[in-house]
């Protein structure tokens, strides 16, 4: 029977693994094995591979790469700061005034006219080879005016047989941000960048009232429509031109909004039978980025191959002061990319991604709770340390505080927890000291979380650490350490806002409040049972009003949710980003703006308009203050927590140094693959003896059963 | 029989019908197209304005089921229901709400999900039968007892428990497969032989359980006596006339299944990463995608009323006594 087993499994092993040496469960190809390839997960299909209408953090691992904005975030520098990308020096602003004269970078906002940013980019940067160039001998365009006939035998971009390139000029930087008005695309800052770039909106109704004239929805040469917001200099030179101030839009510089998109490409993927082949830009992308999309099938792997007509980018050669010792800067001054290849693979449920990254067929892993346990322990100083099993196996652990907020707002247009009122204050103040956040990173998020002192995370400007940085009507600094306020400073606060024991002073009636949360499911009840347990420390009575996200929306939208739970991802690292969620004008009921809790402070809004055009230094740091100082007072949300990202990383795996700007970093990224491979046949031999074992007992169990078998053929009727 | 045929399919136009009314319905009293629109363009700096046009492109803009300002026949054309629901009689399944070509992404990915399905089945039916002769064979005797307790075990399992048992024990501890992933041609046999095997163990207990039901009932019947009363060996009776027998009932049973392999599997596609259509469902519906959604469902009605042509069909071919007239 051993035999018989061995037979079996033989033969299987030879028609998986290629008869090869190769481990018997690895998931790719044994020609990978040695090759310089980088491997890696996503968990949800990307949406929009459009760089006009991506806004996610999940399509920016793959649109990063591909596409190249003039600027972006060093790598190794904190905190955070830009640098050039495909510019060649930092974009020169001018602020004009209404006559036209130039004005000083520190001049007022209400004095600024006109801002423009003259941006120079580097000559000889070539686009990634696409059908969308192809030329004939002759010079014409190949595919650009291809009919449905045309696409037979066309499934995917892959079955173009001719490619071609160009080199990338300003023109493809204008072309990008007329897309923003074009009428058939989705970008969800258009509306920002309308308010700013100059001429948008007059381009949008232009291109709308076009589209409706005309009964198809035929190709737009935006190349013939003129944008009063973006001049042309000459072929490395442009120009955006804002209608005031805004000193934020450098970053926006630095994200794929602002990446080049050449004409070809919208008038190739525009054909007619395109679309119905799925054969579209926001699936295709094409840019000059060191890596191109090579295959993109988000229902299994999504391939990005080196670039072969990328320039070569040196590594960076400055850092912070532990760069050096932590090894980030070996590579320094190498032409990046490091890595041919980068395959990530879909994987929707975190056991299987996690098993396989201890097999070593991913190269990086998040930690999730369930794995938590497996891969962290805390020593006796409450530091994060890895298990000997990680330690055994030598995997690094590699933590970072994100510029992130996860908060719980009130949303200050309800009668019992909103308003400008001291009773409301009171009370608001006094729940922020109930609702015990330590507690809630170390049960629900396995420690990885830094309870929040206000709207601003660590690594941004306008975050104070230490004593001065603590929010004083929740914390206390005791030893060296904020410490949270005692429930009984909690409770005198709800006696002098009228409910003592939780109970309306006036009417004797219990105080209920109302949590709305599209939470659903077995794992959120924990959460929100603890979050009843704190407020019933008060007396009051919390009820949990779980709604569908689209219900939570509505009443998100409506203003008739109570207390609700949110949180904020720093599009750039700049404080304006977060105060601008409790600016009033930016309410969302009134204005459908971010200003999820309805919070309205004039005081607040003309500090904030004051601070955002300053650049950062002390008087910006002192605005900030004060502004901080008024949201603590006035409580308007619960400021939550700052989540800590956990990564792990093999010990083949280097140049990893998390930077949560950044959307970038493949390129960064080195692996040795002998290493892996090594690594990967020595921790997957498959373990035959137990499947051995099974088929001797079957065996064994079955010679009864013959037995009787044979006894009952022998046998007689009577 | 042609008639009987086609006299179904003009049964089933109703049917169909019903199904693309209600499952618009429930779909848009739960969404609103201002919803779907949020849904699609992401959470941060949605405005309003975006959220008008994102409708205005896919067609949402138009009243849902009867446009009081348009004339004539428009009333009932101009409208949400009519623009994406009725292209479906004719399996023009149109684009999903991200914009893709929903009829191409089903011709690509039901076959992922027939790999598992198919080889599931036929493995499946192999399995449960001879473990159901063999309990059938030894009625009475301890194997019985000791299979049918062992079946009630296993079917009292949930299925979520083999899979991650499954991908434990074969895929990490014996390092035998891939834990999960899919590969086209040959290579993909190493990533369904584990759902498959999950799936085939996961439903022996209660295949095994009706299967073995059923030939029981067989043996007991006249002409297996009369079988064994003229001398035939109990092999030859269990093959011969038990398990032809009794493969109509079981034949049946799986011929209204046949359909529904293209659908595949919502768990276990998810669990092995299999890029079929159950996977292409669930994601729809997290995502609140109502054009994939609402063609899936058509689908599967579809599928599942063939299904039921065909089982009809089957009788007549299993057993000669039965005619659709």
């Amino acid at each position: 029977m051993t035999r018989i087993a061995l037979y079996w499994l033989l033969p299987l092993h030879l028609l998986i693994t290629g008869c090869t040496d190769e481990p018997w469960n690895n998931p790719y190809s044994p020609q990978q094995s040695d090759q310089n390839i980088y491997y890696d997960v996503f968990s949800e299909r990307p949406r929009h591979l459009d760089p006009i209408s991506s806004y996610s953090s999940n399509e920016y691992t793959f649109l990063g790469q591909i596409y190249e904005p003039p600027l972006q975030y060093h790598f190794l520098k904190r905190p955070y700061q830009l640098t050039t990308l495909t510019a060649t020096a930092m974009p020169e602003v001018t602020y004009l005034n209404i006559n036209g004269e130039m004005l000083e970078d520190s001049a007022p906002a209400d004095q600024v006219h006109r801002a423009i940013y003259r941006i120079t980019i580097k000559p000889g940067i070539l686009f990634q080879p696409h059908p969308a160039f192809a030329r004939s001998d002759s010079g014409e365009y190949l595919y650009h005016d291809l009919d449905k006939n045309d696409l037979d035998n066309i499934y995917s971009l892959n079955d173009f047989s001719k490619t071609g390139t160009r080199e990338l000029t300003t023109a493809d930087y204008i072309y990008q941000i007329k897309r923003f008005a074009h009428p058939g695309i989705h970008s969800p800052i258009a509306g920002l960048m309308s308010k700013y770039i100059l001429g948008l909106n007059e381009l949008g109704a232009t291109l709308n009232s076009e589209a409706n004239a005309s009964s198809t929805k035929s190709y737009i040469d935006l190349r013939e429509y003129e944008l009063a917001g973006v001049q042309y200099i000459d072929r490395y030179t442009y120009e955006i031109i804002l209608k005031e101030k805004y000193p934020q839009f450098i970053y926006w510089l630095s994200m794929s909004f602002f990446a080049p998109m050449p004409w070809e490409a919208d008038r190739f993927y525009s054909r007619p039978g395109m679309k119905e082949k799925n054969i579209v830009l926001d699936w295709y992308p094409v840019g000059t980025g060191p890596f191109m999309l090579t295959m993109n099938n988000p229902n299994l792997q999504m391939v990005m191959e080196r670039n072969p007509n990328f320039r070569g980018e040196p590594y960076p050669a400055e850092g912070e002061d532990t760069d050096k010792s932590a090894g980030y800067l070996k590579d320094a001054g190498k032409l990046m990319p490091f890595i041919d290849k980068a395959i990530f693979s879909l994987e929707k449920e975190n056991i299987p991604a996690w098993n396989k990254f201890l097999q070593g067929y991913y190269d990086t892993s998040g930690i999730d709770s369930d794995s938590f346990d497996q891969a962290v322990q805390f020593n006796t100083q409450g530091d994060a340390e890895l298990t000997r099993e990680m330690q055994a196996k030598g995997i690094t652990l590699v933590t970072a505080v994100t510029t992130s907020s996860y908060y719980m707002g009130f949303n200050m247009l309800d009668d019992v927890v909103g308003g400008d009122s001291q009773r409301s204050r009171l009370l608001r103040r006094a729940i922020s000291i109930a609702i015990d956040y330590e507690e809630h990173i170390t049960i629900f998020t396995n420690g990885r979380g830094m309870p929040a002192q206000g709207p601003i995370p660590p690594g941004i400007f306008g975050h104070v650490e230490g004593r001065e940085g603590i929010n004083p009507y929740v914390y206390e600094w005791k030893i060296n350490q904020p410490v949270r306020r005692s429930i009984e400073d909690a409770r005198r606060l709800m006696s002098e806002a009228g409910y003592p024991n939780g109970r309306n002073q006036e009417s004797g009636r219990p105080l209920i409040l109302y949590l709305d949360t599209p939470a659903a499911g077995p794992g959120s009840k924990a959460v929100l049972d603890w979050y009843r347990k704190q407020l019933a420390r008060l007396g009051i009575q919390l009820v949990i009003r779980v709604t569908d996200y689209n219900r939570f929306q509505e009443k998100m939208i409506k203003g008739t949710a109570q207390i609700f739970m949110w949180g904020w991802n720093a599009d750039y690292p700049d404080p304006e980003n977060f105060l601008f969620l409790l600016y009033g004008p930016n309410g969302k009921t009134e204005h459908n703006g971010e200003n999820a809790a309805n919070y309205s402070n004039p005081e607040f809004d003309r500090l904030f308009n004051a601070m955002k055009s300053m650049p950062n230094g002390e008087k910006r740091q002192i605005i900030i203050n004060r502004m901080v100082e008024i949201l603590r007072r006035d409580a308007p949300w619960i400021w939550g927590y700052h989540p800590i990202g956990y990564s792990l990383h093999h010990q083949w795996y280097s140049n990893a140094k998390p930077n949560l700007m950044a959307n970038n970093t493949l390129k960064y990224k080195r692996i040795d693959p002998n290493t892996r491979k090594t690594l990967r046949n020595q921790w997957n031999q498959p373990r035959l003896w137990p499947v051995i074992t099974v088929f001797i007992i079957l065996f064994l169990s079955s010679i009864p059963a013959w037995r009787t078998y044979k006894r009952r053929e022998r046998s007689s009727a009577l | 029989m042609i008639n009987y045929i086609i006299r179904r399919i003009f049964y089933a136009l109703p049917i169909l019908i019903g199904v693309n009314l209600i499952t618009f319905f429930l779909f848009f009293i739960v969404n609103t197209p201002d919803d779907i629109a949020r849904m699609q363009l992401g959470q941060k700096r949605v405005t309003q304005e975006a959220i008008d046009k994102w409708k205005a492109d896919r067609g949402y803009n138009k009243p849902v089921l009867w446009n009081a300002n348009a004339d004539g026949m428009k009333r009932l054309t101009e409208t949400i229901f009519y623009s994406n629901s009725v292209k479906l009689f004719v399996f023009d399944f149109g684009q999903s709400d991200s914009g893709r070509d929903i009829g191409h992404d089903i011709s690509q990915r039901m076959w992922p999900s027939l790999a598992i399905t198919v080889p599931s089945l036929l493995l499946g039916l192999l399995a449960y039968i001879s473990f159901a002769l063999i309990l059938a064979f030894f009625r009475a005797t301890y194997i019985d007892v000791w299979g049918v307790i062992l079946c009630v075990i296993m079917m009292s399992i949930s299925s979520m428990f083999y899979i991650i048992g499954g991908q434990f024990l074969i895929g990490k501890y014996l390092h035998l497969v891939p834990i999960s992933g899919y590969d086209t041609g040959f290579e993909a046999i190493k990533f369904v032989a584990l759902p498959v095997m999950v799936g085939l163990v996961a439903s022996i207990g209660s295949s095994t359980r009706w299967y073995r039901t059923i030939f029981l009932e067989e043996m007991n019947k006249d002409y297996v006596r009369t079988a064994r009363a003229k001398g035939l060996s109990e092999k030859l009776v269990l093959y011969r006339h038990v398990l032809r027998n009794g493969l109509i009932p079981i034949l049946t049973g799986v011929v209204v299944i046949l359909p529904m392999l293209f659908i595949g599997s919502l768990i276990t596609e998810s669990f092995f990463a299999i890029p079929g259509l159950g996977s292409y469902t669930i994601d729809a519906i997290n995502r609140q995608d109502f054009a994939i959604v609402r063609s899936m469902v058509y689908l599967g009605s579809v599928l599942y009323i063939l299904g039921l042509l065909l089982t009809d069909i089957s009788y007549t071919i299993a057993d000669p006594r039965i005619r659709l007239d």
